[in-house]
């Protein structure tokens, strides 16, 4: 292992995004999301006690893969049983190292699994019954206004008490 | 995802993001990040390698109950190559001279369907 480098080692995905969509002819790079400020609320038990609920960018859906085309997706927010995934979720219309890796593995974006086994050792109370899923909107204002309270909505009705959100 | 843990502790839902785009999770600004230096695609491990992925939900649970104030990122320890081969990093959304007509071309194709999206009312309000 190199212990010493020219170049941050981590990926900008913010610049590698701009320049690429640049290079496709897009006049004005995509803003992304900046705040100063971020809420920040301590968990009121022991994790021992906590019901964990999942958030997932993939969707069930394979149909959108036919019309998938850059921030006019159809997609909406969703909440479904976690055994109902366990056959694997689509996300081959995301962005991800589709040349390097694979998520045939749930558990490598969605540790169903992972967590199930926590629960039985006593490590978290439970994992929520259901799973949550977002799309990947461009728009800041659809994710805020829509997609983020029915997210919350959902985990109130099901006593969630803390959440693991795991973007591809 | 970042707006949504943003909204969810807001809400009075603490959360933790477990994800490899470092730089937009955190010029965002999350209240806990696991972060794990691997390509876009297994967040949680990468796959089949059930120790792994149990490590990264397992550093999940723990900054969820340790983090003391925002914008806490936790960097776990796996590397993607066990070579040190770190190709993957330049290849993904690669833009050089061998491909910059192909992507120009993308593009274009792309805008069009797009408008045809647009005409035919796809779309989400």
């Amino acid at each position: 292992m190199k212990d010493r480098r020219t170049h941050r080692s981590y990926v900008s995905y913010i610049d590698k995004s701009r320049e690429y969509y640049g290079a496709q002819g897009y006049p004005q790079a995509y803003q992304w999301s900046y705040n100063c400020d971020v809420p920040f609320t301590v968990p009121a038990k022991p994790m021992s006690e906590c019901r964990v609920g999942l958030v997932t960018t993939s969707f069930f859906d394979r149909s959108f893969d036919r019309d998938a085309v850059a921030g006019s997706t159809d997609k909406e927010p969703y909440a479904a049983k976690c055994d109902d995934a366990l056959g694997g979720l689509y996300n081959k219309d995301l962005f991800w190292a589709k040349d390097t890796t694979h998520t045939e593995d749930l558990d490598s974006y969605l540790p169903i699994n992972r967590l199930r086994e926590l629960e039985s050792r006593g490590v978290i109370g439970s994992l929520s019954k259901r799973f949550y899923g977002v799309p990947t909107d461009y728009s800041h204002r659809r994710t805020q206004k829509k997609d983020a309270p029915q997210i919350l909505k959902w985990m109130i009705e099901d006593e969630v008490d803390v959440a693991l959100l795991v973007p591809l | 995802m970042s707006l949504v843990a943003r909204h969810l502790e807001d809400g009075g839902i603490p959360t933790v993001i477990a994800g490899s785009a470092r730089d937009i999770v955190e010029e965002s600004g999350v209240p806990r990040f696991v972060f794990t230096d691997f390509p876009l695609g297994n967040p949680t491990g990468k796959p089949y390698d059930v120790e792994m992925q149990q490590a990264i939900v397992s550093t999940c649970l723990e900054t969820l109950e340790r983090a003391w104030e925002p914008r806490t990122t936790i960097q776990t320890p796996f590397v993607w190559d066990d070579d040190n081969d770190d190709s993957w990093r330049a290849q993904f959304m690669l833009v050089d001279e061998s491909n910059r007509e192909t992507l120009a071309q993308a593009g274009d194709d792309r805008r069009n369907a797009q408008k045809a999206a647009k005409i035919q009312g796809k779309g989400r309000e």
